[in-house]
């Protein structure tokens, strides 16, 4: 059996796959944002603040973030994913709401919500990462007040090496210990906003693959600053 | 919608005029790029004026139904997701997404574009099952037209996956494509006063009184119709409308190729 040694893809440990940021591609929104690493992409849109329907939830103290994570029906590795909520994506929304809640000031709109609507069109794992990636971009790009910008991305064991952003078909490796570990992070104080994990891993390597990420989670920030930077560079106008 | 604004649409059409500039009988440009969703069969992404939408086509092995024992099944859904305009909310499909959906999938359905009798594996027990789903990504108005256009070049992009001992294999593609002629064109003529107007923005549907949406088959045939709008239609409206729809039908094919 031969060890997994040398990622599949020829990646060094720490490098990620190709991304491509973008800050305004959907006019209809407040603020929004294009987010692919390798063969994941996410859509983000913002709207608001707004009046915050349904009225029970709304907050007399300040703004609400409400996050939405939906796979496109044509978006899963094999059959068609049914369209509407799931289990899966609702906790995928809270946990994208609470990776960026953190850095989000909405204390100027009580009784508002900012609505943060995330969309996969393709998928080939990392999924939340890339949405919460985004998010943030868009929320920037609607103006909303933040102290950071919010990075993710996955790190992991796959049988004896750490590597940073897992694709599918290394979250699904079956030889050795493998474990799946989704991250965000506010790059200024070095903080954890989104931490999940799946799989096998000791405390040791657990600490040793977020010490991985955390130089990436540094560039990838650089990355979502650099979409915003151009968009107002090309005048606001980044759909061609 | 506030009513000084469809005023001021109405009073622009009967002027010639439309709020982009746009005559009443000129469409917006059309953007396609086809097989941009590589977990799909079949996808399209298009772009017109600021409406863009993203088509993916699923395919799958399933059973038919009893009283089609040896037909394929199509299935074309549309959600008009919240991501892509400030007016649709979160939540079970609304009405108007499941009229856009219906539309669709009748003037897919009703022109016989798919030879669902190919799409059969074993007579009443596996059938393909063929899935189209529109995702609006930016909506700006005339997402049936749109969608339609789309749904059809993701269609003729479709691929079948790979299947081994009745199991697909969806990492695998094949060349095969599936098995289509006689491609249908949605077009949709609105009327606002007494002026027609096609391809409108979602500013001109909002104002619109009446909507007329034809399917038009490669021979010129009507396939699948619907009338949309509060108002009522005269035959004679009627009768231009079907004659616009067809006319721009042939404009909105040039795009869909050989």
């Amino acid at each position: 059996m031969m060890a997994y040694k040398k990622r599949h893809d020829n990646r060094a440990v720490d490098e990620t796959r190709p991304i491509i940021a973008k800050a305004g591609v959907i006019k209809k929104a407040d603020g929004s944002a294009y987010f692919s690493i390798g063969k994941t992409a996410a859509y983000a849109a913002v709207y608001g603040p707004r009046e915050m329907h349904p009225k029970f939830m709304q907050d007399a103290r300040r703004g609400v973030l409400r996050c939405n994570y939906n796979m496109m029906p044509f978006s899963g590795m094999g059959e068609r994913v049914r369209p509407g909520p799931n289990r899966r994506s609702k906790e995928i929304s809270m946990v994208t709401e609470k990776a960026l809640l953190p850095v989000v000031d909405l204390d100027d709109y009580p009784y508002a919500v900012v609505d943060v609507f995330i969309e996969l069109p393709q998928t080939d794992a990392g999924s939340r990462c890339a949405g919460i990636c985004a998010a943030a971009i868009a929320l920037a790009d609607a103006g909303i007040r933040m102290k950071d910008m919010v990075a993710a991305v996955s790190v992991g064991q796959v049988e004896d090496l750490l590597v940073v952003d897992l694709d599918y078909e290394e979250e699904a490796h079956e030889e050795g210990d493998v474990a799946d570990i989704p991250l965000a992070m506010i790059p200024s104080t070095g903080e954890i906003t989104l931490l999940q994990m799946d799989g096998k891993i000791t405390k040791e390597n657990l600490l040793k693959a977020i010490a991985l990420g955390k130089p990436v989670l540094q560039r990838i920030a650089e990355i979502q600053r650099k979409a915003l930077k151009e968009k107002f560079d090309n005048h606001g106008d980044n759909n061609e | 919608m506030n009513e000084e604004l469809k005023e001021h649409i109405s009073e622009c059409l009967k002027s010639g005029i439309r709020l982009d500039g746009r005559g009443l009988e000129d469409l917006r440009n059309i953007e396609i790029e086809a097989n941009v969703i590589e977990t799909a069969e079949g996808s399209c992404r298009i772009k017109c004026g600021m409406t863009e939408v993203i088509v993916g086509v699923k395919l799958s092995v399933g059973t038919p139904f009893g009283d089609t024992p040896d037909d394929g099944v199509l299935m074309v859904g549309a959600e008009l997701l919240p991501l892509s305009n400030p007016d649709f909310e979160s939540g079970p499909p609304s009405i108007e997404s499941i009229e856009v959906a219906r539309v669709i999938d009748r003037g897919i359905r009703e022109s016989k574009v798919i030879d669902t009798k190919a799409l059969c594996i074993t007579k009443g027990e596996k059938v393909w099952m063929v899935m189209v789903d529109i995702c609006p990504i930016n909506t700006d108005g005339n997402l049936i037209d749109i969608g339609s256009l789309a749904a059809i070049i993701a269609l003729k992009s479709a691929t079948f996956p790979e299947m081994k001992d009745n199991i697909v294999d969806y990492k695998k593609k094949t060349k095969k494509p599936l098995p289509l002629k006689n491609f249908p064109v949605t077009a949709t003529v609105v009327k606002i006063g007494s002026n027609f107007i096609v391809d409108p923005t979602e500013a001109e549907e909002k104002a619109m009184d009446s909507r007329l949406t034809v399917s038009v088959t490669a021979d010129g045939k009507i396939c699948a119709m619907q009338k949309g709008g509060n108002e009522p239609c005269t035959i004679g409206d009627i009768e231009r409308m079907i004659d616009l729809a067809t006319a721009k039908s042939e404009e909105l094919r040039r795009h869909i190729g050989g």
